[in-house]
């Protein structure tokens, strides 16, 4: 074997070389990312879409399983009396896996950490009996801190108290939406990152470091042919428009180029009549050709229908 | 082929590896091409084929790129390493039956993770969208084995030192193992955030700049002296080339996300170097061209040397506009436009492909003692690659510069998207000649196989006369 002996000092000046190039690219920027404390925006996401939205052994197939329900809570699930103020609660029912803030406090970063851990008692939160969470203010070395606070530890409220007093239209359902939204690709066209150098007016503020403690994938995209829709349901939160935009994009924007999602309503519509997509097709070829006048109406959704979690998810990010 | 799986590693002729690899290859890029064509015209007119989930864009876009990268141009890669570290080593293969089951694998590993990715069963990270259980095949069938035989071949060479490209082939294929498996350690171990993020783009970056480029222009390295007769213009050259992508390409991954909120010390860091890349891009173009000297003839003539140097001279409006780009100055005007993806194809598909297309024309006569079977049918592909791509690059920079505009002029976005798209049929009409000249190269190669004019011992396909 010739081996390497012509090249002793090249191989360990190699390993010098890629060593201090991993030092420089991996180790430095992550203990610096690390530092980092989560903001209202990350306990937001996080909590929303849950442990993964891409491949993952709680979802493999991304059918949006095993993942949290937002609520809007407007009465006490405990006395049922009306609350003075609305709040949001994350509901993670039996099986639902906690996302990484949860898992590992560390994520959160300083003060968010301490005060989730000792106000908000998230290491009490058990998978197996399911939790329900919500984001909550304290105080920490001075400063005013978001929190992540367990409501089943705080306040003895449990999932199934909670889905109780939900009506249907109080509940989003953005973990599955978000999941929609990789398997699908929008993020090929779409971006979830307003650039920092001239998109604030347009698509709004740009993420901020600690915007992202705990989301995975953050799926910002890279490659941008349409809208950021970071902020798009401050936009536009209107249900119907996404309704039909996504059903058939050139109904509300006849030179769009995005794809029609026709196929996320499943087969059946809100009232469980089978939807004829074949019938739609037709009828929305006469209406281009300047057959009818007016455009097939869009079958309304079945509240199981993966279009619902991602109208949620889009409505979802304000 | 399929004969050799159980034979005996003795009673496998030299080469059998290689030329699986090879068509292996081929086949994968006619695949990749026909994908990218359809995505193409996807883009260009959004109801052809509409309605169904696995002809959506968001399905199919990534298979395009997994196919690309990971069938045709890696194993381009393969074929090249098996028969040229023997070649360069004056030995045989260490393991042609490894070599086979490899490429086997390699086949049916990448036919399963393209249809997972095309089911939308997908990390949701660009470049690395396989889902981890994907990633550890790809790692313990695809690239470990792989390096294993390139390796064992190199170090059981009769020669006394190494040269230049058998040093690119062993420390990328050292490399790309690293980059692969720490690159794909957040879906693994669960990481989350910015770090995620950051790791992502740490992933595509070094993918790119330790595994497509360093192998690409290893190739070149080998086909231009062997193909001309002259030596390497410089060896110092080389050195210098090899170990400033070692240390400056491995480095500015964070330029790919330079409007994130990445620490600013790491943007900084990252454009710097960034700039820095040029240092081996003009060390490696300058080598080739130098070397070539007296032998331009062959430039017209030869259909190897063409396909390389060609490719070298795209390396040098590529390299331009990747240090350019990168910077804080341009970055912001251009990031996340069409300028990116006509860039990405002038690596790909200008740069790389054309390097590699060379090393598959030159290994698969070699190997097969067959003289190519039609100069026309090569002279086609050529030139249909050649136009297609640049009408590719053409209108997707352009559109880039629409993009970039509307972009700054706070444009409704529905009107950058109207004026994109002449742009957007152009580069459909590119894309497919790209694949129409694919699919004649393996009607071509086939026939070589079949048809070629045989090749007397110890003469090289190239000092034939073509007949068709
Ligand atoms: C082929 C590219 C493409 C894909 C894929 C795509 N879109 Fe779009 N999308 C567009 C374009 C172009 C527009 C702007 C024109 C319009 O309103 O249709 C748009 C507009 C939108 C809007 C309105 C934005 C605004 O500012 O009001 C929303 C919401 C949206 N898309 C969501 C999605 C979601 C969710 C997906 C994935 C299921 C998706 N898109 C996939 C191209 C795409
Ligand atoms: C060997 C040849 C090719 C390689 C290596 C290649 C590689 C790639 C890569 C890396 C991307 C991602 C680009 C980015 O994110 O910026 C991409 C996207 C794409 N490619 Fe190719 N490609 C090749 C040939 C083609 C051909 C022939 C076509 C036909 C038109 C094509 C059409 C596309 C399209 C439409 C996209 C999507 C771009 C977008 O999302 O805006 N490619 N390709």
């Amino acid at each position: 074997m010739a081996g390497f002996r012509e090249y002793k000092v090249g191989t360990r000046i190699f390993a010098l070389a890629l060593g201090g190039s991993m030092c420089i690219t991996l180790l430095f920027p992550a203990s610096d990312m690390s530092k980092v404390s989560a903001t209202d925006m990350a306990l937001e996401k996080q909590l929303s879409a849950g442990r993964e939205t891409g491949f993952n052994l709680d979802d493999p197939f991304l059918q949006g399983w095993n993942k949290p329900l937002g609520v809007e809570l407007t009465v006490d699930p405990k006395t049922n009396q009306p609350m003075a103020t609305a709040m949001t609660v994350y509901v993670y029912q039996k099986g639902t896996p906690f996302p990484s803030g949860i898992l590992h406090p560390r994520v959160l970063g300083a003060g968010v950490q301490e005060l989730s851990v000792e106000q908000g008692h998230i290491v009490d939160a058990k998978k197996d009996a399911g939790a329900v969470f919500a984001i909550s203010k304290g105080v920490y070395n001075g400063q005013q801190v978001s929190y992540i606070d367990n409501l089943t530890a705080t306040k003895g409220w449990t999932p199934d108290d909670v889905m109780h007093v939900a009506k249907d239209s109080d509940i989003s359902e953005a973990g599955k939406g978000k999941t929609m939204f990789v398997r699908e690709g929008c993020w090929w066209c779409h971006t979830l990152l307003p650039e920092q150098t001239q998109d604030w007016q347009v698509f709004g503020a740009p993420p901020m470091l600690g915007d992202f403690n705990g989301e995975s994938p953050t799926a910002f995209g890279s490659d941008r042919k349409a809208p950021d829709l970071l902020h798009v349901g401050s936009r536009n939160s209107s249900r119907e428009w996404m309704m039909m935009h996504f059903f058939n994009p050139r109904l509300v924007q006849p030179h769009s180029i995005m794809p029609r999602y026709d196929y996320l309503w499943g087969d059946k519509d809100a009232s469980g009549q089978a939807i004829d997509f074949a019938k739609w097709r037709a009828e929305y070829d006469e209406y281009r050709e300047g057959k009818r006048v007016n455009p097939p109406e869009v079958p309304s959704y079945a509240s199981n229908s993966e279009i619902r979690g991602l109208i949620d998810f889009m409505l979802s990010l304000k | 082929m399929f004969k050799y799986l159980f034979a005996k590693n003795e009673d496998i002729p030299a080469g059998s590896a290689a030329v699986f690899f090879g068509f292996s290859a081929i086949v994968w890029f006619v695949i990749g091409t026909g994908l990218g064509s359809f995505n193409a015209a996807k883009l260009a007119f959004p109801d052809f084929v509409t309605g169904n989930m696995y002809f959506a864009f968001g399905h199919m876009r990534q298979v395009h790129v997994h196919a690309v990268i990971f069938g045709w141009i890696s194993m381009a890669f393969a074929m090249a390493m098996m028969y040229i570290a023997p070649a360069l080593g004056n030995n045989k293969l260490w393991s042609e039956k490894l070599g086979l089951w490899n490429c086997m694998f390699w086949n049916v590993g990448l036919a399963l993770g393209l249809t997972v990715l095309w089911a939308g069963i997908t990390s949701g990270r660009e470049y690395s969208d396989f889902p981890w259980p994907i990633d550890l095949y790809l790692a313990v069938f695809v690239f470990i084995p792989l390096a294993l035989n390139v390796w064992m071949t190199v170090l059981n060479r009769k020669t006394q030192g190494i040269y230049t490209t058998n040093w690119f082939f062993i420390a990328s294929l050292f490399m790309v193992i690293i980059v692969f498996l720490v690159g794909n350690s957040p879906e693994f171990f669960h990481l989350s955030g910015l770090t995620e993020a950051y790791l992502t783009w740490w992933f595509a970056h070094n993918v790119l700049g330790l595994w497509i480029t360093p192998v690409a222009a290893a190739i070149a390295y080998y086909t231009v002296p062997k193909v001309t007769g002259n030596p390497l213009y410089s060896h110092r050259i080389g050195h210098l080339h090899f170990w400033s992508v070692v240390v400056f390409y491995s480095t500015p991954a964070a330029h790919h996300l330079m409007s994130a909120p990445l620490p600013e010390w790491l943007k900084s860091f990252a454009s710097v170097e960034g700039v820095l890349i040029l240092v081996p891009a003009i060390a490696f173009v300058s080598n080739i061209m130098l070397t070539m000297k007296g032998k331009w003839y062959m430039f017209v003539e030869n259909i190897e040397i063409r396909f390389t140097i060609t490719g070298c001279l795209m390396a040098i409006p590529l390299n331009m506009q990747g240090g350019f780009q990168q910077t804080r100055a341009i970055n912001w005007y251009i990031h996340g436009t069409g300028w990116i993806v006509a860039h990405a194809h002038l690596a790909l598909l200008g740069f790389s492909t054309f390097l590699e297309g060379a090393a598959v024309y030159l290994g698969l006569q070699t190997i097969m003692r067959r003289k190519l079977y039609s100069l026309t049918l090569a002279n086609m592909h050529f030139w249909l690659l050649l136009i297609g791509f640049t009408i590719y690059w053409v209108s997707m920079t352009i559109a880039g510069l629409i993009q970039g505009a509307g972009k700054i002029y706070e444009v409704p976005y529905i009107d950058v998207v109207i004026a994109e798209h002449p742009y957007m049929i152009a580069r459909w009409i590119g894309g497919t000649l790209v694949f129409v000249g694919n699919v004649l190269w393996l009607y071509n190669m086939w026939m070589t196989a079949r048809k070629g004019t045989e090749v007397p011992v110890g003469r090289m396909p190239h000092e034939l006369s073509y007949e068709r």
